[in-house]
């Protein structure tokens, strides 16, 4: 019997144990969507990280074969060659660099840029809280492209410009993110034991107030990966984001559109690449959600 | 019955407050929190800060550490002397050196006093971390295991999160952190009301015996008399923002002087006779937002003269270090009835 409870108290005491993020993981794997998400943005992942090694860049990616050009999928060119001979697959593959890397930066800028102004506007208040947040007030009125293509056009054309455009644009929704979730754990007792123990304020809000808002700015990254991606391939097809002949699969779309009645797989694969590399997230990005919503704890 | 009275004015002085104001200026109105308190407390001496919810204790606390929150908080006057120099007129340099290894702070609620994403050992390490300027972080935690040990603790958990604690432990865990860095003055903020009571004992005798051990001076704030007569040595016994009366333990509790105190003593239930009615004080705690030109414990007080309502009476002494606020005691006869039936 003393045995049987002592057992019953191990296990919960290792139930107990499980870290948060252990916890987060065992939710998330029970959402099947998610699993696969994650899989497919793995496996985009590997491939954009091979495709440097396993591709030559000028010959096989930017240079093509002409005697090649509009050849439909096949087994040589599984989603065929463009306008001039160039493998689509290849193209597609390669671009993911592109795509993931100018995705994962701008999310980079913006949460350095949005994390840090709203931590602040949320720690300090006031006067400050008020100017930074009418100022992203305005910046959200503003349509996204509308601003990502009047700061290219300021900055000039090129893959950095394009990701500090999509990175600023995408700022604002993490100042008000990590405003709203440094504003409901400031008041914990926590913080106010940490000043009592003589933190100062830059190591209160670094160690004991983002660490406990990360959860909804980890969310929102995760979506904003997507959404960036869009962005940039929506300016790359409007020819202001990353410059030709660069394999960008926004400038493929882009490049394919005169050719679209005729030879439509030349649009079809990188769209079809844009939307899976955008779903895969979101299913991600919309799991770790759920998954971090403690009110879902079962 | 001196010897041990006497003591209280040789002792060296650690903490002087003088004449303390704090307001809350709030959209609603300014809530006068705290209106013009003092207190002296000497080294290694216990000092219980008695009051209904509302009544500032908390309030005063805070101002040693000039953590009042600002805004809505502000100090409107006084002297906060902690070892002779005014915490009000410190930088914020001076402050963040002072708070954790001078005066040390134990929150009233340990399930919410630890941040949760960090480990205990980590926690305690912070402070030593911050106060202790070269110490290796590795040195750190070891020095946080010892401190985990001291609090009856094994330093093996210092590797585990705060929700892998019960109430109990956490508030060990937080008394560990607060005599991390061996404070001169430890303020504990009703330390023992979120713990039920077996765990409130052990608590009680552990802070008692490590203030000993590390001869800190300590401010208890509660509202609970028992707790006062385990650990005090001085009590101050407040109503709306102010002292009404301040003694040793024995003359707050044997000769009581204020009628506010006698009704604090007369509201707690008497085991002797089971079947008698509790004893409350009639009443609510006055709107903190209204001044009131007389004592604030007047509507309440069953002696209460048309005098009362005239002037904030002063604390007087009523000999030997024991002082109360009431202007009753114009009249050299007068005594309170504490202990006898009111009618009802």
């Amino acid at each position: 019997m003393k045995q049987k409870t002592h057992a019953a108290e191990h296990t919960e005491e290792h139930a107990q144990s499980r870290s948060m993020m252990q916890e987060v993981w065992r939710r998330f794997k029970k959402n099947k969507g998610a699993v696969v998400g994650l899989c497919i943005f793995l496996v985009i992942c590997v491939l954009a990280i091979s495709a440097g090694f396993v591709y030559d860049y000028d010959t096989q990616v930017v240079g093509g074969d002409v005697t090649q050009r509009l050849q439909s999928p096949s087994w040589e060119h599984p989603f065929g060659t463009d306008e001039m001979g160039r493998d689509i697959l290849i193209r597609v593959i390669y671009g993911a660099r592109y795509s993931l890397s100018v995705g994962v930066v701008a999310v980079a800028i913006a949460l350095v840029i949005g994390v840090s102004l709203g931590a602040l506007a949320g720690y300090v208040g006031g006067i400050t809280e008020n100017i930074i947040m009418r100022i992203t007030d305005i910046f959200i009125a503003v349509p996204n492209i509308l601003l990502a293509i009047a700061i290219v056009s300021a900055m000039g054309q090129s893959t950095l410009n394009l990701m500090i455009a999509v990175g600023i644009c995408s700022s604002a929704s993490f100042v008000q993110i990590s405003r709203a979730a440094v504003l409901t754990v400031r008041n914990n007792e926590y913080v106010e034991a940490a000043r009592a123990i003589g933190s100062n304020s830059f190591h209160t809000v670094f160690s004991h107030i983002l660490p406990n808002s990360l959860a909804p700015i980890i969310v929102q990254a995760t979506l904003r990966v997507g959404a960036s991606i869009i962005s940039a391939s929506s300016l790359s097809f409007l020819g202001i984001g990353v410059p030709l002949p660069a394999p960008e699969w926004g400038a493929m779309l882009s490049g394919g559109r005169a050719y679209i009645r005729d030879y439509s797989y030349m649009t079809l694969f990188p769209g079809l690449a844009i939307m899976l590399t955008v779903v895969s997230l979101n299913l991600v990005g919309d799991a770790l959600r759920d998954a971090i919503d403690p009110k879902l704890k079962k | 019955m001196n010897k041990e009275e006497h003591k209280t004015s040789d002792v060296e002085e650690i903490l002087n407050i003088k004449d303390l104001v704090v307001d809350y200026e709030t959209e609603d109105g300014i809530i006068h929190a705290v209106n013009g308190v003092s207190l002296t407390l000497g080294k290694e001496r216990t000092l219980g800060l008695v009051g209904e919810t509302g009544a500032g204790k908390t309030t005063t606390a805070l101002s040693v550490l000039n953590l009042i929150p600002n805004p809505p908080g502000v100090i409107k006057n006084g002297e906060i002397l902690l070892n002779g120099k005014d915490v009000l007129k410190m930088t914020e340099k001076e402050l963040e050196a002072m708070r954790g290894s001078d005066v040390a702070m134990i929150f009233q609620d340990p399930m919410t006093a630890l941040n949760p994403v960090d480990t205990v050992g980590q926690q305690i390490a912070e402070t030593i971390l911050l106060h202790n300027e070269g110490i290796s972080k590795k040195e750190a935690m070891k020095r946080a295991g010892e401190m985990l040990e001291v609090v009856g603790i094994p330093a093996s958990r210092a590797s585990e999160y705060p929700h892998q604690f019960s109430g109990g432990m956490k508030q060990r865990v937080v008394i560990a952190i607060g005599l991390s860095c061996n404070p001169k003055l430890l303020i504990a903020d009703e330390p023992t009301t979120a713990l039920d009571v077996t765990i409130q004992a052990q608590i009680l005798d552990i802070m008692q015996n490590l203030k000993k051990q590390y001869q800190t001076s300590m401010i208890m704030i509660t509202h609970d008399l028992g707790i006062v007569a385990k650990v005090c040595d001085e009590v101050a016994v407040m109503y709306a923002g102010r002292i009404v009366e301040y003694g040793s333990l024995r003359d707050i509790f044997k000769r009581t002087k204020h009628p506010y105190t006698e009704g604090l003593f007369d509201s707690l239930p008497n085991i002797k006779e089971r079947s008698a009615r509790l004893n409350p004080i009639p009443g609510l705690v006055p709107d903190p937002t209204v001044v009131q030109p007389g004592c604030a414990f007047a509507p309440r007080c069953r002696y209460a003269t048309e005098a009362c309502k005239m002037a904030v009476p002063e604390l007087r002494c009523m000999g030997n270090g024991h002082y109360v606020a009431c202007s009753a005691y114009d009249d050299p006869n007068f005594k309170i009835r504490k202990g006898e039936k009111v009618d009802g």
